[in-house]
């Protein structure tokens, strides 16, 4: 695209004019050796250079006594917790020896088996719901029936000659999974129609979801649970009965939805008036507007804030522990009452914030592969 | 391409838009006075006028993004009101193309123009494509249909934005200044397409500072000034002999540069 540069003399007039336009080369390959990217990068400045190599010596100081604590110095396997109390290290066993009533909680031990084919149920079907292979009405619809049938049988029972289990008896993972499926299912859509009531003209409306919005954000979550399970039951007419479990997954999914609608309504700010007018003078009515307009450009703004959300919501399901539910956290604090290994309640703990650190992350990568799924082919 | 094959007949003197006594304020200020036009089908009509002087108001009106307060609008027999119904009737006959092109991002160009088609049309999927198909033909951009509105220049979006304004088959075609946005090598594009739509019969109204396409196409010419309209007259009494001066000052100034 450049002209070549004529040169300099008497040979400058006759040089050949250059009319087609120059080939394009390939971009410069860079080849840095690691010793000029780490003084790129970590050696660039005196400051640089000195936070280097506290940082260094703070993480090569912890990174030893942890792995001579968690590996070297480590118990791994034993049924006799007098052997972890003289080992100087973590004592991991604890994990192979409470890890049933960590995971399952005070459900019936020997149907623990039912938990775990609920489980592994629960996971497909999140996987392959989450497959773009999968998003289709034939596909969805009949697998989220099936599953929801499986996990119920064997979440209750009382069915093919398996025995009965009250929801208020399920605990640990499975609980946990529950509460936090439920909590983002039932909450999301009540999350964009608060966002939109909130924008709406009609005033009821907006009343209502700014009324509801606010408020739930003034209160503990906590407060909330007590609400649904303690308080509610007393305005219900008399003999009637709901489940507690789902009073508690309505009362997180309302408080879920509160501070998901506001994440939703930075979205929906986000979208330029000449989006609605097309679509208005398309003669799209209002409903149509939203659902093929405007949510899927505001959805994919605030991808980011929804999954920030959705990802508090997984831990916020640890706080059924004051309704006396035993989520996978509470089952852990009771299990380590256990006077014999009460000590090694560090490396219990440890366990349980791999679990959830497991779903978080798998969460975040999972957004974040959306996010480029969305970016593909398109710029703005 | 479809419909309107037959030649232009601007004689034909049924009144397709008609505003009487149309006026509209934002807060205090009275953006439309008396606004008094009536169109009739097949008529090319050019709005010009100085910078807020109420022609994308008045436009705007016609399929109400803007909501006149005093006055009558009727388009194609229909008087616009409160009535929802009424609204989403005359929106779906009335097309528009926006100076800032405002095609969907988040849909490839033929999602764009099916949209409509099929949500509002209830048109079947592959009739609504291969309308679709038809129309980016006809502003010759079929190569483009399957890309994003992010990847195509200025003057190829806008020729999107026609088209998609198009499928819907609309009576009466509503331009808001569709080329100002563009650069000087896009505009020429944007109006050939809007001077074939002009020799297909095509109702249209045109707000637009191109007097050389005011001159090719417009049966009428209609100047505002201050909310008002100040001159409508056929082009060549408008640019040859105008009657007010608002107008002769205006043309002056726009036709030196
Ligand atoms: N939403 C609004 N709120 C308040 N005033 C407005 C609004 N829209 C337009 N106006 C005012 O109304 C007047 C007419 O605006 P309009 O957009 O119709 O002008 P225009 O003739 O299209 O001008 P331009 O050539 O700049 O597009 C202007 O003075 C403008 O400031
Ligand atoms: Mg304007």
């Amino acid at each position: 695209m450049t002209e070549i540069i004529a040169p300099t003399g008497d040979t400058a007039a006759l040089a050949p004019v250059r009319k087609a336009a120059r080939e394009s080369e390939p971009p410069p390959t860079e080849k840095i050796g690691a010793l000029r990217w780490l003084r790129r990068n970590l050696f660039n400045s005196p400051l640089n250079s000195a936070l280097t190599i506290v940082a260094f010596v703070l993480v090569a100081y912890w990174g030893v006594s942890f792995v001579e604590w968690g590996i070297l110095d480590a118990v791994w396997y034993t049924t006799d917790h007098n052997v972890c109390r003289q080992a100087a290290g973590a004592c991991w066993a604890v994990i192979a020896e409470k890890h049933r009533p960590m995971l399952f909680g005070v459900y019936p031990y020997d149907e623990h088996w039912r938990l775990i084919v609920a489980l592994v149920v629960y996971l497909a079907t999140v996987t392959l719901t989450l497959t773009p292979y999968c998003w289709k009405r034939s596909i969805l619809i009949p697998l989220w029936i099936a599953a929801l049938a499986v996990m119920g049988t064997m979440l209750w029972g009382g069915v093919f000659g398996l025995t009965y289990v009250d929801s208020g008896q399920w605990g640990g993972l499975p609980l946990t999974m529950v509460l936090f499926t439920g909590t983002v299912v039932v909450g999301f859509p009540i999350s964009i129609l608060l966002a939109l009531g909130r924008r709406s003209r009609l005033p009821a409306v907006k009343a209502i979801s700014v009324t509801l919005i606010e408020s739930m954000r003034g209160v503990p979550l906590i407060t909330i649970l007590f609400f649904a399970v303690n308080v509610f039951p007393l305005f219900l007419p008399e003999g009637m009965e709901i489940d507690k479990m789902l009073r508690v997954v309505v009362g997180m999914a309302i408080f879920f939805a509160c501070y998901q609608a506001e994440v939703i309504r930075g979205g929906l700010q986000a979208i330029p008036r000449g989006q609605y007018e097309a679509a208005e003078a398309l003669g799209l009515g209002y409903w149509r507007m939203t659902y093929k307009i405007v949510l899927p450009q505001a959805l994919r703004i605030c991808l980011p804030g929804i999954v920030n959300h959705i990802i508090a919501a997984l831990k916020n399901t640890s706080f059924v522990l004051i309704i006396g539910l035993f989520d996978i956290l509470t089952a852990t604090t009771a299990v380590m009452q256990d006077p014999l290994w009460r000590r090694f309640f560090v490396e219990a703990y440890l366990f349980v914030a791999a679990v959830y650190f497991i779903f978080c992350f798998a969460l975040s990568k999972y957004s974040q592969q959306v996010e480029r799924w969305l970016n593909e082919g398109r710029r703005f | 391409m479809t419909r309107q094959s037959a030649a232009r007949k601007p004689e034909t003197t049924e009144a397709v838009i008609r505003l009487s006594d149309v006026n509209k304020w934002y807060g205090e200020f009275q953006a439309l006075k008396d606004i008094n036009l009536t169109i009739k089908r097949g008529e090319r009509v050019v709005v010009c006028g100085p910078s807020g002087s109420g022609k994308s108001t008045m436009i705007r009106c016609i399929n109400r993004l803007e909501e006149h307060q005093r006055g009558t609008i009727v388009v194609d027999g229909i008087e616009l009101t409160d009535n929802l119904k009424n609204i989403e009737a005359i929106r779906s006959e009335v097309g528009m193309v926006f100076q800032s092109f405002n095609l969907f991002p988040h849909l490839r160009v033929i999602d764009n123009l099916t949209l409509a088609p099929m949500w509002v049309r209830k048109m079947p999927k592959k009739e609504a494509e291969t309308l679709a198909m038809e129309y980016l033909e006809r502003v010759r951009i079929p190569e483009q249909a399957y890309k994003f509105p992010g990847q195509l220049s200025g003057g190829q979006q806008q020729r999107v934005a026609i088209a998609r304004a198009l499928c819907m088959q609309p009576k009466i075609m509503l331009f808001d200044e569709p080329t100002s946005a563009l650069d000087p090598e896009m505009i020429k594009e944007v109006l050939d397409v809007m001077i074939e739509l002009a020799e297909s019969g095509m109702t249209m109204i045109v707000v637009t500072h191109e007097m050389g396409f005011a001159k090719t196409v417009a049966d009428t010419m209609v100047f505002m000034d201050a909310g008002e309209i100040v001159e409508v007259a056929p082009p060549s009494i408008f640019f040859e002999a105008p009657k007010s001066d608002r107008t002769k000052l205006f043309l002056s100034q726009i036709l030196t540069h």
